[in-house]
């Protein structure tokens, strides 16, 4: 079975308009960032509190908001977390730029959330805590201290793998969440174990499951860091390229890699994604990617100037990108659908990761015979022109030949 | 089939074995059972803090405290010197953390206030002051500052790791951070709370034992204050207790009082300490200690002279209970403070590992739910099949029995990946199965690269022979330039990202070299049994 048969399609007449539709892009892009005041940051790079809650049914978004108001926390902002594969996830983030970044301790925006949706959501029960909130060492502490078993001093770790029991029921069978304590008899709790369970707590309608605070030093340093990295890694394509072919093809492979970030990140700023660590990765893997791609078609290049050595530069330009086209179109649907996969069922944490990777893709595929090739073409012609000489069998050519 | 290809066989049968023992195989070996399978393989892949829940903190030491208190010393230790030798002086005083100045030394005694800084304080670097005739500048020198931080950074980081180790957590990573910034990385994996980890970090772990002055115990520091005509004794000091301690006044919620100002012991002199079962307060924790030789030395006379009194154990400036003494101690005590098991044991290791050398200041704090966890590995592990089998039926489909071979590399490739994780003990996280499905789709790309170039050969009429050998050799130099490059860059966020960024670079890393075995090895060794075995003149199912 083959779906693209042998094509003879001239690229590099098209060069214009490939390079009008990524000046566009690019421009649309660079528009939106400066629209917005700059890229939106996670807060991996901008510093400041995000806590994940899961609610036992839908999310009481207003009450939330209202009790947030309530704690002073006006600027905290909630956003429901769903996506295709689970659409009622049941689930918030609460995000809060601006405690715990001064001098106060680093954990008081999260102390504020945890106290407004205590007092928002909590039983109000005088003296018991919520059970969806505790860890095994405190349901041990309880079940120690009140024996219900009657074990006495013979109860040794008893208690301890009881309620490690229990809790790992809450945390895995459950997804955090118990709404009647008496579901706990499932994990191994008697009657009067429950007893004592249901005089110390009560069970909440939440649970915390995720809770990130950063520093406002720590989120400069990353950003910086992250600048630095994805420099590092270009450079060192570039020369390898510039070792493998000639300087001028490296050149080309990452003024279109940059042209890919570029674009990926304006489409991050027009689809309101934020920048985080794992877009970072995500961005360098479309790097590598792209690059990949280029290299492909340069690698046909360098092998056609040598078996063709009377035909014009563009014309074997044109051959190289059509003898490849199978390839290409096949190895980015591939991995476009992978990716696009991860997008739709990778779950909220590695949704902006795979939007900035089902971008890249679409953006680098295009870029390699959309800007890198004519971009060493336009060199050959400017450097054939400068010569005096045809486009063929340039100064370019003849020393890719070479290699 | 000739020989070289069997040993070829051979070999990639060989390294398959190697793969399933390393995920499989270990540490139960021979597994007995699917149970045994099971476990073997969730102990040797190493679930980083996001897929199996934890706590993670970046705290950073105040290295800079140390050094000024180094001055203090310094500042205390030069004048008791210059007291000895009468060498007279106006001032000294500490100008900053590294500076102490010294005004007007007596003009006729410059030279022996010059040889004694230099003989005995021989980290500080000695200038007349700017714009004085006998004053002098001290310095403390980068030499010196650097070892200070340095010394610091080291015994923080050990008092931090022996706190946390004894929490009894599986697996605790406690290690320095970043570049030069003092910072410390503390990871817990399974410890959804990070309060108790950062109580315990925190603790400063300053136990002292003052003979009780005053067997009263006041409602508030005026109270006392006024009880002693409005002035405190000079060798007295005001403590306050514990809430919970014996004698609060329910008035004011409050206690105080009056000790000796001069601790018998303190938590130098501790030898260990352990939390036992209380035998007073049924279902709650005490503290026994065991004190050194030396301390027990001094503890011994001191307890018999004072028999009847009040020994107030103050920890933390804040007086836990005041137990009566009631005969010759020499070793050994008990704090009373109705804890819990869990508080109890956080105390005792506490008093067992000593003070923290400096503060500290949390820079980042992540904390991941078990059930958060759960579900990244579930999406994960679904996207990465998803993926999987569509790629798959896709390769089967469009490349009849080659893309049948292509399926072999590509699962091979996975198994290969997931076995160096187990071996390198490296650390799956939620990026690294991003990296794991990112190295499906790249292996697919070496695939559908030497297919193509032999589909293109056998167009140019090729005999199927040839054409495999030119496909897989044209396409190779295509492969080492995509692997290389993409290596390159994944090696640069290995070295210099952190966290979730360098999983990924590292998953992808391994996933790319396995891929060159797979795609270009295992591939051609399948082809040439393949084409050995068929039937000369009949075509590749390609």
């Amino acid at each position: 079975m083959e779906f693209f048969k042998q094509q003879n399609l001239d690229w590099m007449s098209k060069a214009k308009y490939f390079f009008g539709l990524s000046l566009t892009l690019l421009l649309v892009g660079v528009v939106s960032i400066i629209a917005k005041g700059g890229l939106y940051y996670g807060i991996d790079f901008k510093g400041g509190t995000v806590v994940n809650v899961r609610f036992a049914g839908p999310p009481p978004i207003d009450m939330l908001r209202a009790g947030l108001a309530n704690q002073g926390l006006g600027n905290s902002t909630i956003v429901p977390v769903s996506d295709i594969a689970n659409p009622n996830t049941n689930e918030v983030l609460i995000n809060l730029e601006e405690k715990g970044q001064g001098a106060e301790a680093l954990d008081a925006g999260k102390t504020a959330i945890l106290n407004a949706l205590h007092a928002t959501l909590g039983s109000g029960e005088a003296g018991k805590q919520d059970f969806n909130s505790v860890g095994a060492n405190e349901v041990s502490t309880v079940l120690t201290r009140k024996d219900p078993l009657g074990l006495g001093t013979a109860a040794g770790d008893r208690y301890n793998q009881l309620s490690r029991q229990i809790v790992a029921y809450r945390d895995k069978d459950r997804r955090g969440i118990v709404t009647n304590l008496n579901d706990l008899s499932a994990a191994g709790a008697t009657p009067p174990v429950l007893a004592v369970l249901r005089d110390a707590f009560y069970a909440g309608s939440f649970a915390i499951i995720n809770v990130e605070i950063v520093g406002p030093k720590v989120g400069s340093e990353l950003r910086l860091q992250a600048i630095y990295v994805t420099l590092y890694a270009l450079a060192g394509m570039l020369v390898y390229i510039a070792f493998r072919f000639e300087w001028v093809y490296g050149a080309a492979a990452v003024l279109a890699v940059f042209h890919d970030v570029l674009i990926t990140l304006g489409l991050f700023s027009i689809f309101h994604f934020e920048i985080s660590l794992t877009v970072i990765a995500a961005l360098l893997t479309l790097v590598g990617y792209s690059m990949n791609d280029t290299i492909v078609i340069f690698d046909r290049i360098r092998e056609n100037l040598r078996l063709m050595r009377r035909e014009p530069f563009d014309a074997i330009v044109n051959r190289s990108i059509n003898q490849t086209l199978s390839r290409t179109i096949l190895t980015s649907g591939l991995t476009f659908l992978t990716v696009l996969v991860l997008f739709l069922m990778g779950g909220q944490v590695l949704r902006a990761f795979s939007f900035a990777l089902v971008v890249g893709i679409m953006v680098g595929t295009y870029s390699s015979f959309g800007i890198a090739a004519p971009l060493v073409v336009a060199w050959n012609h400017w450097r054939g022109q400068e010569a005096g000489v045809l486009a063929t069998g340039t100064a370019a050519g003849n020393k890719a030949r070479k290699g | 089939m000739n020989a070289n290809l069997k040993w070829k066989a051979l070999f990639i049968a060989a390294v398959i074995l190697i793969c399933i023992i390393g995920l499989v195989g270990r540490p139960v070996f021979p597994p007995k059972s699917w149970s045994d399978l099971k476990s073997n393989f969730a102990q040797v892949i190493k679930l980083g803090l996001d897929l199996q829940g934890g706590t993670h903190l970046i705290l950073q030491v105040q290295v800079q405290e140390a050094v000024s208190q180094e001055t203090d010393q310094t500042l205390d230790h030069l004048m008791t010197q210059l007291r000895d030798k009468s060498i007279r002086y106006e001032e000294l005083r500490k100008l900053s953390d590294t500076q102490i100045l010294a005004h007007n030394i007596a003009t006729d005694q410059t030279g022996p206030f010059r040889t004694l800084v230099m003989d005995q304080f021989p980290g500080w670097d000695i200038a007349p002051a700017p714009g004085e005739a006998s004053g002098y500048l001290l310095t403390l020198n980068a030499t010196s500052v650097a070892n200070i931080q340095q010394q610091t950074m080291d015994q923080a980081e050990e008092t931090i790791r022996r706190r946390i180790d004894a929490l009894g957590l599986t697996e605790p990573l406690v290690a320095p951070y970043g570049q030069g910034d003092n910072e410390i990385i503390v990871e817990l994996p399974g410890e959804g709370d990070p309060n108790r980890a950062k109580s315990v970090i925190q603790a400063g772990g300053q136990l002292e034992l003052h003979l009780v002055l005053d067997t009263t115990a006041y409602p508030s520091e005026v109270a006392a204050e006024a009880a002693h005509g409005g002035v405190m004794p000079p060798n007295s000091e005001l403590v306050q207790g514990k809430a919970s301690a014996a004698g609060t006044s329910q008035a004011s919620g409050e206690s105080w009082y009056v000790v000796d100002r001069v601790p018998v012991v303190t938590g130098r002199d501790l030898r260990s300490a352990t939390a036992l079962r209380s035998t007073k307060n049924a279902g709650f924790y005490d503290v026994d200690f065991t004190l050194s030789t030396d301390a027990g030395r001094r503890f011994g006379p001191f307890t018999e002279q004072n028999i009847g009194k009040q020994l107030g154990i103050v920890l933390e400036h804040q007086l836990q209970t005041a137990p009566n003494i009631n005969g010759r101690i020499d070793d050994t005590g008990v704090i009373e403070g109705r804890f819990g098991e869990q508080e109890a044991n956080d105390l005792a290791l506490v008093l067992r590992s000593g003070a923290l050398p400096a503060s500290i200041k949390y820079l980042e704090e992540r904390t991941v739910g078990p059930s958060l966890g759960a579900d990244s590995i579930r999406h994960g592990v679904q996207a990465s099949v998803v993926s999987l089998v569509v790629v798959m039926i896709f390769m089967v489909f469009y490349y009849q029995l080659s893309g049948v071979n292509a399926v072999v590399a590509l699962v091979l490739n996975l198994v290969i990946l997931l076995a160096a994780l187990a071996y390198f003990g490296a650390v799956l996280t939620l990026p690294g199965i991003a990296g794991v499905i990112l190295t499906i789709g790249m292996g697919v790309d070496s695939n559908v690269l030497i297919f193509e170039r032999i589909r293109e050969e056998l167009r140019a009429g090729k005999a199927p022979g040839s054409a495999v050998d030119m496909g897989f050799k044209r396409a190779f130099l295509t492969i080492i330039d995509t692997h290389v490059t993409t290596v390159v860059s994944a090696l640069f966020l290995g070295l210099f990202g952190t966290g979730p960024v360098r999983g990924f670079a590292i998953t992808l890393v391994i996933g790319l070299l396995a891929n060159l075995f797979t795609s270009v090895y295992v591939s051609r060794v399948i082809f040439d049994w393949h084409l050995a075995k068929m039937p000369r003149e009949a075509a590749l199912s390609i």
